[in-house]
């Protein structure tokens, strides 16, 4: 009975100040939602990253130009070019033993036309088994063969996206479109994929990799080697045949001095979700700061109301309150502010996460609407005890109050 | 024997000055009595009334209430007998804003958990429908007239059966009429069997007693009983 009616008595002087109630209950509303949104964010866009990765297709390693460290950025990233790697590179690691496909790239950006539409699309050139080892294939027509590629034949096959612009409803087979000028015959589309590792795939078209060195860009480079190896447990095994095949044919005898650096997915997936982890917590450590602020302001508030119901106090302890029932009063006083605001707060937290994955995925991104228990367990453990570390304070004081001294004040 | 009190001082300390508000005070109080103290401020009556309500703990000398020596209580024994053997009627009233008459009457009860809720409450509404306020138990105390107010602040101080009722200056805040309600009630319920201990500072309201203590600089100089006793029905006046 004591403390039933004691919760009862708390909710009827929270709601006797229900905006000053309100008010206090912000600081934690906002904490406990920030902390929840916060936390499913970073799930989401870890979630994302790590998809996109994986997205490119599994067992898949790749060879940049440009020594770089392990754990750092390769040289490409800083906008070097390095033009070390070659088409033939590619050839010879096709022949190694546990790869199974083998795709060399260079991208460039032109116009693409035709008849009266025009628009700029990136344009990748590829291998022909670059549908092998990026898990895709083509949807209509067909992909190109090694032979157009030493033929340097002007063949292109479109993005889901780009048929869209350009041909509409049309067939578009064997009609010949324009990428900067030069004239292609359109032999095939691609299948819908989407974005992978940040780049639009439909909105892209694939031209035989020779053809782009020569014709259209004039180099003799590649940006990137991609190869696809057996099985998992072989990877390892793989990268230091590659490694062997390209310092022998770069003439390099120190690896010290190598021109060319090996990324697997796996090892990007370990760097990747190592770096949003540390990233997820560190945002989830900053919300939880404003937690504390909002407990700050509950001690605040639990103090003026201490104060102001000093006579209160005095009374109840005239009549028979021992010194943990007032306590306990408080106690729950500040408690209850704090779990409804942490109840609330974790309405708001889902209910911002939830909008955010509705507006990223408005964006074509696959971002998926991720609240853990954990994140909510989490955020009202520590609103819960916020409300009672912060209202121990102002309750203690409350208690100690001399019944007669408490009773005289004004 | 309700009350002994055996040589009781209270010296208040404070900053290392010792104040001393009591020397050596011994009286005795039978069950069924009404005691109305007197003196001027500063005579010691409100120390000696925090002392015998359990409000303050005495510096020495002994106090046997109810045939307990209650001199060594520590805080959460004086609580206790505060809550079930002592009834407060204050000068301001002091009931709780914003608390309905019904749950202001019910305060006490809250810290006696072992109560059965629906006797208590029914034990409520028979008190103040004897003092003629049944139809307000679900108003608040800003609602209320200052006698009203001082009437459920009687009944507060007899839910929990109290052994003792002490009121400190109980018509102080109130106009002659309202008073005289009140010293009715506290004489009705003296003839009851009630013990009373009353401070007060007017003649005339101590007249309404039984017997009458006067204090100066923390002594009894006086303990006298009432020849004749006010009914406070007659009308109480200046």
């Amino acid at each position: 009975m004591y403390f039933l009616s004691t919760i009862k008595l708390s909710f009827r002087n929270l709601a006797l100040q229900k905006s000053r109630s309100f008010l206090t209950m912000l600081g934690i509303i906002i904490g406990v939602a920030a902390v929840i949104s916060i936390m499913s964010v970073g799930a989401s866009a870890q979630d994302l990253l790590l998809a996109q990765v994986r997205a490119m297709g599994s067992n898949l390693v790749g060879i940049l130009p440009g020594a770089s460290d392990e754990a750092g950025p390769p040289a490409a990233m800083y906008g070097i070019e390095i033009t070390t790697l070659k088409h033939e590179d590619g050839l010879a690691i096709e022949k190694l033993p546990h790869i199974t496909a083998v795709s060399s790239y260079i991208n460039g950006r032109g116009t693409i036309s035709y008849l009266s539409e025009s628009k700029d699309y990136n344009y990748m050139g590829v291998s022909e088994d670059y549908t092998l080892v990026e898990d895709t294939k083509v949807n209509s027509g067909r992909f190109f063969r090694q032979d157009e590629i030493d033929s340097l034949s002007r063949v292109v096959v479109l993005g889901s996206k780009v048929k869209e612009k350009l041909f509409g409803d049309d067939d578009p087979l064997n009609k010949r479109i324009k990428i900067s000028q030069v004239s292609f015959k359109v032999i095939g589309v691609m299948e819908e994929r989407g974005v992978v590792a940040f780049q639009n795939q439909d909105e892209q078209v694939f031209v035989p990799i020779k053809t782009v060195q020569k014709l259209l860009l004039g180099v003799n480079h590649l940006a990137f080697i991609r190869a696809k190896i057996d099985k998992e447990e072989n990877i390892d095994l793989a990268i230091s045949q590659i490694k062997n095949t390209i310092r022998f044919r770069h003439n390099i005898e120190d690896p010290i001095k190598d021109d060319f650096s090996i990324r697997s997915t796996d090892q990007t997936l370990d760097i990747l979700g190592t770096i949003t982890q540390a990233l997820k917590m560190f945002l989830a450590a900053v919300a939880a700061i404003s937690l504390i602020v909002g407990g700050i302001g509950i001690m605040n508030i639990m103090f003026v109301s201490v104060n102001e119901r000093t006579r209160e106090i005095g009374l109840r302890k005239a009549i028979g309150a021992r010194r943990k029932n007032i306590l306990i009063q408080f106690l729950i006083e500040s408690s209850i502010m704090t779990l409804i605001g942490g109840l609330i707060g974790i309405v708001m937290g889902i209910l911002i996460a939830w909008v955010i994955t509705i507006g990223v995925n408005y964006f074509g991104y696959d971002w998926k609407f991720i609240v853990t228990p954990l994140s909510v367990f989490i955020s009202t453990l520590m609103a819960i005890s916020v409300g009672l570390l912060f209202g121990l304070w102002p309750a203690n004081r409350a208690s100690k109050l001399n019944p007669i001294q408490a009773l005289r004040h004004e | 024997m309700l009350i002994k009190t055996d040589n009781i001082t209270k010296d208040y300390v404070d900053d290392g000055l010792v104040t001393p508000a009591l020397h050596g005070v011994s009286f005795e109080v039978n069950e069924g009595e009404f005691l109305a103290v007197m003196g001027s401020s500063g005579s010691g009556k409100s120390t000696l009334m925090h002392i015998i309500g359990f409000l303050d703990k005495l510096t020495s000398g002994k106090y046997i209430f109810d045939d307990q020596d209650t001199s060594n209580f520590d805080d959460d024994q004086l609580a206790e007998i505060r809550n079930r053997k002592v009834g407060f009627i204050f000068q301001s009233y002091n009931l709780l804003p914003r608390t309905s008459v019904l749950d202001n009457v019910l305060l006490p009860t809250i810290y006696t958990p072992h109560l059965n809720k629906k006797e208590v409450e029914k034990k409520a509404l028979n008190l103040l429908d004897k003092v003629k306020l049944s139809e307000r138990i679900n108003h608040n105390p800003n609602q209320l007239s200052g006698g009203e107010q001082q009437r459920v602040a009687i009944v507060r101080a007899l839910i929990n059966q109290s052994r003792l009722i002490l009121a400190d200056e109980p018509t102080g805040n109130l106009d002659s009429k309202s008073g005289q309600e009140v010293m009715e009630i506290l004489q009705d319920l003296n003839k009851e069997g009630h013990t009373i201990l009353m401070v007060t500072h007017e003649k005339y309201v101590a007249e309404c007693a039984r017997r009458i203590m006067v204090l100066r600089d923390g002594e009894i100089i006086s303990d006298n009983k009432v020849n004749k006793q006010r009914l406070a029905k007659d009308g109480i006046e200046k």
